[in-house]
């Protein structure tokens, strides 16, 4: 017998749980700039979500998945794309959309219960948060296919968590993405816990990443608290895709530092010591500790940066709250291209149903 | 200049037609390229517009129905054939969850202009699988059209009003009369309204409703009661979904009796809906019970049997006489 085929899929780590280099870091980080703004973001974003959590413990947010742990993943790969890239987000991106475009304000929108958090201009031709598990794999196809069929050197991200390679949707995805060789990155936020269900209780293979080998395509494994090998991986997975050498599956390997959303709770299926110690490796802390190290971070720019980023979620906070609903009819408006005469009467009546005492026929 | 063609011709035709007008359709799925689709739908098409427009997806009917999206998303306009409608299943969520949606949750910042064509119904001795109706569970979701055409010609000019049709279209093509008749269609570009039933005759003493391939038994049906001088009046429904409730309901305010006609199971079959509209609307221009003449709620049989299945036109025959005796 002869070997048919042998593949490998590579870890890379540069920043150990303590912010020490544990491989010699790429020329980027040893400068300030990048990784002083990616600490920027990491840390709104977390910001952003426990606001977002509180709001909805008090009542003024529909159920709510966290970001939590998975920051050092969303951030530089929404730095790293270009405006023209199209991202096909899962529901757990929030970060990454507001930093191509959208508004705080808008994710609450979205979570609180109203259609225009996904309508913001400014998101271009991005798709909105997909819900249903995978599904946005296939998108992420069809656009990185448009991308191919018009010539354009753009890219299609799209990203799911571990439970989702379960999905026929995603390995569908691959197949085809490996197939066409499309200009597609796929990104796994290996946070370990599908609601309950663990990681080796999703698959029997050793990584995720290799589903991506069975299809054609490259994969590669990388520490998802580690901001730098984050961003060394997304930047090789783009730079293939744009050069037309073809799709890339990254997993990386997080922690759901949160509940699944605000509607579950996590103590019912694992345990505090696993948590106590996820929290020692997560990736804020340890991209604070490699900056104060080379002294571009310190307790006085932490204070003014806590300052601005506590002002800016409170506006948006301010801007949601003070977001009327959107009227009753505007389920009809947006339906079809143009309201069908077969709506008409059906849309009068949600009108008047929405105004006072509407509903009674008084 | 009109040529004498199949519905299958007819649909070749319209999808020519569209990709040399509009660079943004393209057309997606199993065997459609090289082979021309299993039904020679889309024979040609490779040779003359390419790999990049013309696309053989692997075999994945899910994966035809989200690439079709994505693609939309972008502007393009998908045109995809799935091989059979017993196959459009694994594509529902797709549908369900993001193609009929993407318009209303983004507010109208993107859209899903994709037509999904599948042929459907029974009676060309097929396998299992692949001879059912099941339009009402398409017809039945917001923001998915749902457009059944019943003759060549109109598989012409209701295709490129799905595939110009800035929304979802599910595009179904009655199979037993793909090649059934031949009729004269020209290729003049020209779009027939959806939302629109056609009145293919038209009669004072009761009206018969169906669509696809069941218009012909519907026809015949009419044609057996004219030699005893009823007059029919018969619509094809054509577009399921938006149902066109104005030209059902005054065909039957002048009528006054009406049977529906479809090979779909008689439970919550489309029929059901017709029913019930002309029942809360026109209820007082009723002489008559509405009659459903459909298939049984059973599965449908394998092919010996298909035709004791299928309504024929003495069945139609039968509910009209009845109908008409009521008093």
């Amino acid at each position: 017998m002869t070997i048919a085929y042998q593949g490998e899929i590579l870890f890379s780590r540069y920043l150990d749980a303590t912010g020490k280099a544990v491989d010699t870091v790429p020329e980027w980080a040893e400068q300030p700039d990048t990784l002083v703004e990616y600490y920027r973001q990491m840390t709104l974003a977390r910001l952003f979500d426990s606001k977002a959590i509180a709001l909805q413990r008090t009542g003024q947010l529909g159920t709510y998945p966290s970001m939590l742990g998975g920051e050092a993943i969303d951030i530089p790969t929404a730095a790293l794309m270009q405006a023209e890239d199209v991202l096909i987000p899962y529901y757990r991106n929030h970060a990454m959309q507001v930093m191509r475009g959208i508004e705080w304000r808008d994710v609450l929108l979205y979570w609180g219960g109203d259609e225009r958090g996904s309508a913001n201009p400014a998101q271009g031709q991005d798709l909105p948060n997909c819900v249903p598990i995978a599904t946005q794999c296939l998108h992420a196809c069809g656009v990185a296919a448009a991308f191919r069929i018009r010539d354009e050197k753009r890219v299609a991200v799209t990203l799911c968590g571990d439970g989702a390679t379960s999905k026929g949707d995603f390995l569908e995805a691959l197949n085809v993405a490996g197939t066409w060789q499309l200009p597609l990155v796929f990104i796994i936020n290996n946070n370990q816990w599908a609601i309950s269900v663990p990681r080796a209780m999703q698959c029997g293979a050793p990584t995720l990443a290799q589903k991506a080998l069975g299809a054609g395509l490259r994969g590669e494994q990388v520490d998802g608290n580690d901001v730098i090998a984050v961003h060394q991986a997304v930047s090789r997975a783009l730079e293939r895709a744009r050069a037309g050498k073809g799709p890339s599956v990254i997993e990386a390997i997080s922690y759901r530092l949160s509940d699944h959303t605000t509607a579950d709770d996590a103590t019912r299926y694992r345990s505090n010591e696993e948590l106590k110690a996820a929290w020692e490796r997560e990736p804020i802390k340890r991209l604070r500790n490699y900056l104060h190290d080379r002294g571009w971070w310190d307790e006085n720019r932490e204070t003014q940066w806590q300052q601005t980023a506590n002002a800016r979620v409170q506006q948006a906070v301010q801007d949601y709250l003070a977001t009327a609903p959107d009227s009753a009819g505007a389920q009809f408006d947006h339906l079809y291209a143009t309201l069908p005469v077969q709506l008409s009467e059906q849309r009068e009546r949600a009108i008047r149903q929405a105004e006072p005492g509407g509903r009674h026929h008084e | 200049m009109s040529e004498s063609m199949t519905m299958v011709d007819a649909v070749n035709l319209a999808l020519a037609h569209e990709l040399e007008q509009d660079t943004d359709v393209v057309l997606l799925g199993e065997d459609i390229g090289v082979n021309g689709g299993v039904f020679r739908a889309t024979a040609g098409l490779l040779e003359r517009f390419g790999p990049h427009r013309i696309m053989d997806t692997p075999l994945a009917e899910n994966l035809i129905a989200g690439l079709a999206i994505g693609m939309a998303s972008q502007g393009l306009k998908p045109v995809a054939e799935i091989q059979f409608m017993g196959f459009i299943f694994p594509t529902m969520e797709q549908l369900i969850a993001h193609g009929a949606r993407m318009r209303n949750r983004t507010r109208g910042r993107l859209s899903c202009p994709l037509v999904i064509r599948a042929p459907f119904g029974g009676g060309i001795h097929a396998p299992e699988h692949h001879s059912e109706s099941t339009e009402a569970l398409l017809a039945h979701i917001p923001g998915l059209r749902v457009v059944i055409p019943s003759s060549p010609a109109r598989a012409y000019g209701l295709l490129l009003a799905a595939i110009r049709c800035p929304d979802p279209v599910i595009f179904l093509e009655p199979k037993r009369i793909y090649r059934a008749v031949k009729q004269p269609v020209s290729d003049n570009g020209i779009a027939l309204p959806l939302d629109t039933c056609f009145t293919l005759r038209e009669g004072n003493d009761i009206t018969l409703i169906s669509w696809g391939a069941m218009i012909k038994e519907t026809l015949e049906a009419a044609d057996q009661l004219a030699q005893d001088g009823i007059s029919c009046e018969v619509i094809d429904v054509a577009t399921l979904n938006l149902l066109d409730h104005a030209t059902l309901l005054a065909s039957v305010s002048k009528t006054g009796r009406c049977v529906i006609v479809h090979e779909a199971p008689h439970h919550g079959g489309m029929g059901a809906e017709i029913s019930a509209t002309l029942a809360e609307r026109g209820l007082l221009d009723l002489k008559a019970p509405v009659a459903r003449v459909t298939g049984f709620d059973t599965i449908m049989p394998y092919y010996r049997l298909e035709n004791q299945y299928l309504p024929n036109s003495a069945d139609i025959v039968e509910a009209a006489r009845q109908t008409l005796e009521f008093v």
